[in-house]
């Protein structure tokens, strides 16, 4: 009895001690945030891992303000947003001794989308922020609807995607009566179903295979111009109105494993798992300038 | 002295030590909620909470009105206990009183296993099955609203209700049947008139902590009740419970900021709300127990 409980003793320390001596080189980097982002950050995250064996990074999503708070209280590494950091949030940032530095690693585009059966085929941005403010609160209001109330989809207050479709489409607040969905998921999940449904989704979720049950909508930047559809060509050339740069923020200037992981994004490789995410890679040379500057 | 002494002396400590510890855990809670919320009130006017709509952090002015998530709480609420309080009964009264032992031992259980399910799995049945459903035979399009909440908090609810009131019936002396049914009474109304008001002070407390149950709840509410934060005209608008504002938003404040305590406001009301239901099940069940003894 005393020996055996001796044994397990020895081996538990062995173990225990093995745990430790690896520590100096072993390296786990934390990123949180944006739920648009996550699947993309994921994907770059494990081919970054297969060619370091030293290093563990962790996504987990939660929104992007999820993500700044994480940073903010010093929970994450590195924070993925899709909307820009608030002044508020840099006022608590500053209070906490927390530096902000953002990059900008990739672009995406919104995409508006409705119940396959839907007959409108496109929209105006001013369609769409009278739809969302609730100033047009019927389809038939807009070019080729059904008489139906529509039906209103969003994200919730935590999401990047929604403070950046409120700030820059909506410009206003959003009608209390839209349904606060918890992922991008969960709305085309429920536009499959919905007749009367609108919803905004980032476009790098829109797999072929998702399209087949919903229907993407074509949109122009104002009503007399000509409405677009996301696809890879109108949204590199920038006539697909609706496109924003995705963020990360780390804190400070990053270094070490977590500039490495950074820079890995920015690769021949990691721009490939970018696209083959459905998003497009960002032009780096402007806004990311200083991370390449050794 | 003893070895059984000290044993027993020892074992009494660890125990007390047990049982203060709990109670440790409860103040301090409570003072944390206390003092959090408190601070909210250094930036909002205590006024501002009794508006109608809760928005933080909106395109202009942040507004912390909390009359909208209270009224959609106690709605999804009252709707789960409509239901859950006539089948829990029910279940009750069939499992002490009509079923026989062979059956009490397999049912039993199972309601106390609808206990155990995780509450996001409720709400997945609540996404997939019920809202769809609710969509279909009330012409809606879509079933994100108040209802489908109710349905699924009742589901919860039921094992609560049904074990604590199946308990009083149990409670209720043979002796009171054996009399009604000397006096030419039926089953049936010897349940409706004997023992269902013997048992009366358990079966109203067992649904107040049904209620408990039901208001508390967070994650099957969240994702199923469409979490929109217009003023609910009825069953089949979308709502946004307290518990749920606070899920969705507590990940996203930054720490010391309005929100993060206006948050800490709506914890300590709800925690208010089940101490209040607590305390009333209790008083309840203590005062009318007397009747029976």
């Amino acid at each position: 009895m005393l020996r055996n409980t001796f044994v397990l003793l020895i081996i538990g320390l062995v173990i225990f001690q093995s745990c430790f001596s690896g520590e100096d080189k072993y390296v786990a980097i934390k990123v949180r945030g944006s739920d648009s982002e996550v699947n993309l950050v994921q994907a770059l995250a494990e081919n970054f891992m297969d060619q370091d064996s030293l290093v563990s990074v962790g996504v987990t999503g939660g929104g992007s303000g999820a993500g700044i708070a994480a940073l903010i209280n010093g929970k994450t590494d590195l924070a993925n947003s899709s909307r820009e950091i608030t002044e508020e949030e840099l006022e608590f940032a500053r209070k906490a001794n927390v530096q902000p530095y953002p990059i900008v690693f990739a672009q995406d585009a919104l995409a508006i989308i409705t119940h396959k059966d839907n007959p409108v085929d496109s929209l105006s941005i001013e369609e769409i922020s009278a739809i969302y403010s609730g100033n047009i609160e019927n389809w038939s209001n807009v070019e080729g609807g059904n008489n139906e109330t529509i039906t209103l989809y969003g994200r919730q207050s935590s999401s990047g995607t929604y403070i950046y479709f409120r700030e820059n489409i909506v410009k206003d607040e959003y009608k209390t009566s839209m349904i606060g969905m918890s992922g991008t998921a969960q709305i085309v999940d429920a536009l499959k179903t919905d007749k009367n449904g609108i919803g905004y989704v980032s476009s790098g979720y829109l797999s072929e295979n998702i399209m087949k049950d919903i229907k993407v909508l074509k949109i122009s930047s104002d009503a007399s111009s000509t409405a677009y559809f996301p696809n890879k060509e109108n949204i590199t050339s920038g006539i697909y109105p609706i496109t924003r740069p995705l963020l990360q923020f780390t804190n400070g200037k990053p270094e070490g494993k977590l500039l490495e992981f950074i820079l890995y994004q920015f690769s021949e490789e990691g721009m490939k798992i970018i696209e083959e995410n459905g998003f497009y890679p960002a032009d780096y040379s402007t806004y990311n300038k200083e991370l390449f500057q050794k | 002295m003893k070895k059984r002494l000290i044993e027993d002396l020892i074992m009494k400590q660890i125990f007390r030590l047990a049982g203060v510890f709990s109670v440790l855990v409860l103040i301090g809670i409570i003072i944390l909620l206390f003092t959090n919320a408190m601070r909210a009130f250094k930036h909002i006017p205590f006024s501002s909470f009794f508006n109608i709509s809760w928005n933080p952090s909106a395109y202009g002015e942040p507004s912390y009105g909390m009359l909208q998530l209270l009224w959609s709480s106690l709605l999804v609420t009252i709707g789960a206990m409509a239901i859950a309080i006539p089948l829990g009964i029910g279940a009750a009264a069939y499992l002490s009183e009509v079923a026989p032992e062979r059956v009490r031992k397999i049912v039993r259980p199972i309601i106390e296993i609808l206990a155990g399910i995780p509450s996001v799995t409720i709400g997945f049945i609540g996404i997939v099955l019920i809202g769809p459903f609710l969509a279909r035979a009330f012409d809606l399009s879509n079933g994100f609203n108040a209802l489908n909440g109710a349905i699924l908090l009742a589901f919860m609810a039921i094992p609560t209700i049904a074990s604590v009131s199946e308990d009083a019936l149990k409670a209720v002396p043979t002796s009171f049947r054996e009399g009604s049914y000397a006096l030419g009474a039926s089953k049936w109304i010897t349940l409706r008139k004997v023992v269902m008001p013997a048992a009366g002070s358990g079966i109203i407390a067992a649904c107040i902590l049904g209620f408990g149950r039901a208001i508390g709840e967070t994650m099957t509410v969240l994702m199923v009740t469409g979490n929109a934060t217009a003023m609910p005209d009825g069953f089949f608008d979308p709502v946004r419970t307290m518990t749920a504002t606070i899920a969705i938003e507590l990940g996203e404040v930054p720490f010391d900021s309005p929100h993060y305590y206006a948050l800490f406001v709506l914890g300590f009301t709800l925690f208010i709300i089940s101490l209040g239901i607590n305390l009333l099940s209790e008083w309840i069940a203590s005062k009318f127990r007397y009747k029976v003894s």
